[in-house]
């Protein structure tokens, strides 16, 4: 499931976003609006000129219904990647690949999420509300593996997961909070953040239980809000407002899935003779982009769960098989002090959850040298989507090549 | 018990023995007929040599649990009365892994590792859930 090979003809010329809030009141094709018109802007890019649009495919905002309302005169490209959250980060590698085949011109990535608007739009099992708690009373899918034993959110599947890695490695509980702690400390100066609060591990450990070893502040949060990219040639992105972010790399490959947990552990049974999701993404990733991850400087990392922090930091080669917790205890993930600085905006639990794609607009900060806390000479981000589906990640790069 | 309806699965051809040997009163999985290697959850083929030819074979419904955790809200509505409730992957003896419950077992007392065998639990007349339960 190799999706791009396209190296440094890319560039990331706009980046866009809305409000995130809970109960925002709007529908998800208006939040899609804004934060694509946003990205144009941006890039100073006219909105009716866009000709390429990808997402994932978990997306609601269809994209004809995205033509309709912003008036594309010249669609050309449609892409979305597979398998849920897996596949965040590597939309910028079907953008990019579009845009060095020229397939398409300037290709918006976009994600919008209302998560609280149930009321309203109840029945369907992607509007609003918690997907998993809707699936109902007859599972036609992979879901009948798990659901009738009462595993069904998230949080209850990534859990058996971390469990595995803390007996596997001698990981604790209390390093995934502490890496909730750094990145609500991180979300304390962005203004754009939900949960500006800091946070103590006190407080972590004082928050309640979701899903043994998961507490409620190693979760993602549950609010509203849409993020868009403007995807354009390096060429082209020369030419418009910003400086220039590169796609350095991006690679998408086949992995295992959380919520086929049976095979999962199949696939990952002992974690060091195998080499599917992150670990198949990564040896691409890095090849191609002519980096080691010792060059990355900051890292935006899928954490749906701060659980997930450690484990990607692994199969991206940032630290040792195993060695996922005891690098977050060291401080190495904290801005300004850490070696890697990870979520600089406060992640997922900390800024906010918009199924990760908000940490492609924070990676091209850093590179832009606009960052609320900013990464001293940032050339080198890394962002990647869930290393719990077939996985994909990329790495900018700042400037031209 | 939670009034919400308790989630039951709509199996098609590939994967319905393995729910009809469980309400008939027997833990069986797939096995290659040709590798010999035997997989979960049900699949029509063979991922290890690609073979279409599979038996349901019976198994020794004994393993260990690899994994677990202990469930607070939110759960599904239908386990709501249940929390804090255990969930479980089972490695079985056979290699395959599930997912499923540890019954006759304190919350305290789950442990990565601890040897199991399975409980076949009717939830009613068309559904029995291939259980486990602690080896003492």
């Amino acid at each position: 499931m190799v999706t791009t090979i396209v190296e440094n003809t890319a560039s990331i010329a706009g980046i866009g976003q809305t409000t995130f809030a809970k109960g925002l009141g709007r529908s998800e094709l208006d939040l899609a609006c804004e934060a694509v018109v946003a990205a144009c802007d941006d890039a100073g890019f006219p909105v009716a000129d866009v000709d390429g649009v990808v997402s994932f495919h978990v997306e609601q905002v269809d994209e004809v219904d995205l033509m309709y309302a912003l008036g594309f005169r010249n669609l050309a490209y449609f892409a979305r990647t597979p398998s849920g959250g897996g596949g965040v980060a590597s939309t910028v590698g079907l953008a990019a690949l579009a845009v060095a085949t020229g397939t398409a011109n300037a290709v918006v990535v976009f994600r919008s999420r209302n998560r609280t608007k149930s009321a309203a739009y109840g029945a369907d099992p992607n509007q609003g509300g918690r997907p998993w708690a809707k699936a109902g009373a007859r599972l036609f899918d992979e879901r009948q593996w798990h659901h009738p034993f009462g595993v069904a959110a998230p949080a209850q599947e990534m859990a058996l997961i971390a469990r595995r890695h803390m007996h596997e490695f001698g990981t604790t509980a209390e390093q995934f909070g502490m890496q909730a702690v750094a990145q609500r400390r991180h979300a304390s100066t962005n203004p754009n953040a939900i949960m500006r609060a800091p946070i103590s591990l006190d407080d972590w450990r004082a928050s309640r239980m979701i899903a043994d070893p998961i507490r409620l502040f190693d979760c993602s949060l549950e609010n509203d809000g849409a993020v868009a990219l403007l995807v354009t040639s390096t060429e082209h992105a020369r030419d418009l407002r910003q400086p220039v972010v590169r796609v350095l790399a991006a690679a998408h490959g086949g992995g295992p899935i959380h919520t086929e947990l049976a095979d999962w552990f199949r696939f990952t049974a002992s974690y060091d003779d195998r080499d599917h999701g992150g670990r198949h993404v990564a040896r691409q990733l890095f090849e191609r982009a002519e980096v080691t991850p010792a060059d990355v400087d900051v890292a935006m990392v899928f954490d749906h769960f701060t659980m997930a922090v450690p484990l990607t930091l692994e199969q991206y080669g940032f630290c040792a098989l195993g060695e996922g917790g005891p690098f977050v205890e060291s401080g190495a993930t904290c801005w300004p002090d850490g070696a890697l600085p990870v979520n600089t905006h406060g992640g997922s639990n900390g800024e906010a959850f918009v199924h990760g794609v908000n940490h492609l607009p924070e990676a091209v900060r850093q590179l832009r040298g606009t960052a609320v806390n900013q990464v001293d000479g940032c050339e080198v981000a890394f962002v990647n989507g869930s290393i719990t589906d077939p996985a994909g990640a990329v790495l900018l790069g700042r400037g031209a090549s | 018990m939670s009034d919400a309806p308790f989630p039951h699965p709509a199996p098609n051809a590939d994967v319905a023995p393995f729910w009809d040997w469980c309400r008939r009163g027997e833990l069986r999985i797939q096995r290659c007929r040709d590798c010999g290697a035997y997989r979960h959850h049900p699949r029509p083929r063979c991922p290890d040599c690609t073979s279409a030819s599979y038996e349901w074979a019976p198994v020794s419904g004994r393993g260990v649990v690899y994994s677990y955790t202990i469930c607070h809200p939110p759960v599904l509505p239908a386990f709501a009365d249940r929390v804090p409730y255990n969930a479980v992957v089972v490695q079985l003896d056979e290699g395959p892994f599930m997912v499923s419950n540890l019954v006759d077992c304190e919350n305290d007392d789950v442990t990565v590792g601890m040897p199991v065998e399975v409980r076949l639990v009717a939830v009613d007349d068309d559904l029995t859930l291939p259980l486990f339960a602690p080896i003492r």
